[in-house]
Formats: structure tokens, sequence, C-alpha cells
């Protein structure tokens, strides 16, 4: 596997999350993939986005395009300094929120990835790890 | 070398400074863009200038400097606005450097010390009118951004009528959740004022659909319920509806693939149809008008 490119882009406004759902988008596309996984692959890092400007305060995004053999994909490190996560299986679950939304942005970009992982640790912050491969 | 001695010689050598400038000017490629035109440029040198040997050579230099700045400002805007770079905005302060200097290398040449003092207090001077040029720049950009934002949240959504009692919002772009209220206020008030027992939401034209924008198409469309008024969503495109089966989004309401499919579906729900007639000219109505 070859040294990623990374990429760092902040978080910091709602306007941040369009411009990296633009930018994942472009790169989703470079990457080669469909247009049904770039929209799975944008919506899910729109939802992460969110929620580290929503519950971390805000963060960066650091995109990384991997390459394992002929396989091509796109991976997405989200990282917020805020309260972090109490317990990540029940924000894990379907309809679970505690700000007033729909409950399902979590859970619902684990559907839409290849690769999903949670790091979190209250008190010190969150690290939210997607990807989506060709 | 007191400051009033600096006006003085700008004063005496002006005709020689502003020839000067308007040459650096001309040469950094002011009027090159066709923005501005030669006699603008020539009047904002001279205005500039003669500000700017009243604010070094007056007592009141307090009031003359604001003067200066105030009028660093306005070029300033006025280059914001018609599109400058910020470059060419801070040119037009920087590049009076050359010609200052050179006009006080000539008086005081012999007499290095005071040189120097000059040479500092001008750089001061006009470094500051610099660093307030790129800030009314900077703020007239972003008046210009806030007041196209404005602009766009308004004309991107415009509710239409297809029919007696049927209404139609095409979304356009992103729906974050300032545009998103625009868009509330916008349907529900039409809703009301057509007296619209349909609302067709046809969000071709939207790229992502995530649980937000979902969330606002739920609220937007259980408000206009209470108001009497059916929503059909259109226009959802194949990988936005497989998105959203992952995502666990249910939207609960009746949705059609195109808005020509939720015309047609508004229209038989409240008791009409669309026929074709059987014209004998064979010829299409529209071509007879």
């Amino acid at each position: 596997m070859n040294a990623p490119v990374t990429d760092t882009m902040p978080i910091q406004s709602s306007d941040d999350i369009v411009r990296v759902r633009q930018e994942v988008r472009r790169r989703a596309a470079a990457a080669g993939l469909g247009i049904v996984d770039q929209t799975k692959f944008v919506t899910a890092a729109s939802e992460i986005a969110r929620n580290t400007l929503d519950y971390g305060g805000g963060g960066i995004v650091r995109l990384e395009a991997v390459q394992d053999g002929a396989r091509k994909g796109l991976r997405l490190i989200f990282e917020d300094h805020g309260p972090g996560i109490a317990s990540i299986d029940l924000a894990l679950t379907d309809g679970y929120t505690t700000g007033g939304g729909l409950g399902l942005g979590l859970s619902g970009s684990r559907r839409l990835c290849n690769e999903f992982a949670i790091e979190s640790k209250p008190g010190e912050g969150t690290r939210v790890t997607i990807a989506r491969w060709k | 070398m007191a400051q009033a001695d600096i006006g003085q010689t700008i004063a005496k050598r002006r005709a020689e400074i502003l020839k000067d400038w308007g040459h650096q000017l001309r040469d950094g490629g002011a009027l090159s863009s066709g923005r501005l035109k030669e006699a603008e440029l020539d009047t904002q040198v001279r205005e500039f200038l003669d500000l700017f040997v009243q604010a070094v050579s007056t007592n009141e230099a307090d009031t003359a400097r604001k003067a200066l700045r105030q009028n660093v400002a306005e070029v300033s805007r006025a280059r914001a606005i018609q599109g400058f770079t910020p470059t060419e905005t801070a040119t037009f302060i920087f590049s009076l450097k050359q010609p200052l200097f050179d006009a006080l290398t000539q008086e005081f040449g012999k007499d290095s010390a005071a040189l120097i003092q000059g040479l500092l207090a001008v750089t001061e001077i006009l470094d500051g009118l610099g660093l307030h040029s790129m800030e009314t720049f900077q703020k007239s950009r972003e008046e210009v951004i806030i007041r196209q934002q404005k602009e766009i949240a308004e004309l991107s959504t415009p509710v239409v009528k297809l029919w007696d009692g049927i209404l139609a919002l095409p979304l356009i772009g992103t729906l974050d959740s300032e545009r998103t209220q625009v868009v509330m206020e916008n349907l529900l008030q039409s809703i009301v004022e057509h007296g619209a027992d349909y609302a067709i939401i046809d969000i071709t034209g939207v790229p992502t659909v995530d649980t937000l924008v979902a969330q606002h198409l739920l609220k937007t469309v259980a408000a206009a319920r209470l108001m009497g008024a059916d929503c059909i969503i259109s226009g959802i495109r194949p990988q936005i509806a497989q998105t959203m089966v992952h995502l666990g989004v249910e939207l609960n309401v009746v949705s059609k693939a195109n808005l020509a499919d939720a015309l047609g579906a508004a229209l038989r729900a409240t008791g009409r149809t669309v026929a074709t007639i059987k014209s004998a000219s064979g010829g299409s109505a529209l071509s007879k008008a």
C-alpha cells in the first residue's frame, strides 16, 4: 500500500461542511467511485462533519486517497476536541439523539461506508474514521 | 527633520511626484483591466497626494489624517466593488513610496540623518494607510458576499403555481438551515395566499440529502399538513433514494419520480385530468396563437 496523500480541511462553520462535501465528492469521483457510492460517501461525510461541528464544537477532517493493490478508495478522519461520546453503543443506536435530530446520522453513516471506526474519550474528544473503497 | 518639511518637499515637487506615481500605477496595470478610467485615476491620485501633504504639514494633523483615511477607505471600497484584486488595491498606496523616496532623496540627499528620518516617517504613514486600505477592501468584499448570499437565498426558492390549488417548490442547491427557513416560510405563505390543497416539493436540484435535510423536509411537510395542504416530494434521484434507505430515513410522504408525475397525481387527486385534443388540422395549439 502506497503512502497516502493527506490533506486537512477545517470544520468550524456550516459553510465548511458544504466545502467538505464538495471536496469529498470531487475526490470520490477521482478515486473512481460510481455515482451511487459517491452519493453515499458524501452523505456519510456530511453527517459526521455536522456531528464534529455541532457536538464536538468544531474540528478538522483529514482526507486520504488510499490504494490497496488495484483497489482505490477514500478515507476521511474527523477529529474534534469536544466533550467526547459517553457511550458509543448508545450513540450508534438508530433514533438515539441528544441534539433534537433524527438520531440516524452516526448509525446511518456506518451503513453507508465500508470502514467505520469511532474512538472517543469523554472530556478529550472524538475521532471518527470512515472509508469507502471502489 | 520635522514632518512639516516633508510636507513642503512634497508640495514643492508635487507635479513631478504625480507624474512618477502615475507612471508607477500604469506600469502596475491599474488601467489595463479597463475598470478604471484614466481621468478617474488622475483625480484619485491628486486628491490623495493633496490630503497627504495636509496630513503631514498642518497643525491639525488629526483632522487631516482622518480625511486621508476616509479617502483611502473610499478608493479601496470602490475597487473592491469593481472587482480589483487585493494586490491591485494595495498597489495604489504602496506605489507612491518610490516617487516620495526619490523626492526626499533629491531634497535631503546630503543630510543623511534628515533623509532617514523623512523616509521613516513617510513609510510609517503609507504602511498604516496600506493596512487601512486592505481592511476596508476586505470589509467591502464581505458586504458584497453577504448581499449576494441574501439575494441567492431569496432568488433560489420561488414558489410557483402550477394549477388552481397546486403549488410547486423547486429546490436547488444546498439546504443549510438558514435557507431552509426561508423555503419553509415562502411555501407556507404561498399555501395561504393561493388556498392550495397540494404542494409539490421538487428536490431534483439538491445534491445531497442527509439526515438534516430530511428532517427539514419532514418539518416543512408537517407544517404544510397542519395548514390543510398535502405535500408530494418529487425528483428523488436513484442514488439519493438508495442513500436514504441506507441512512434509515423514512420520508413518510407521497413521492413521485419527477415533477410531471407529481403534477399528474395532484391533478387526479383534485378531480382533474389532462387529455390530448384531437385537432383536425393537426397543428399545435401554440403555433396558432
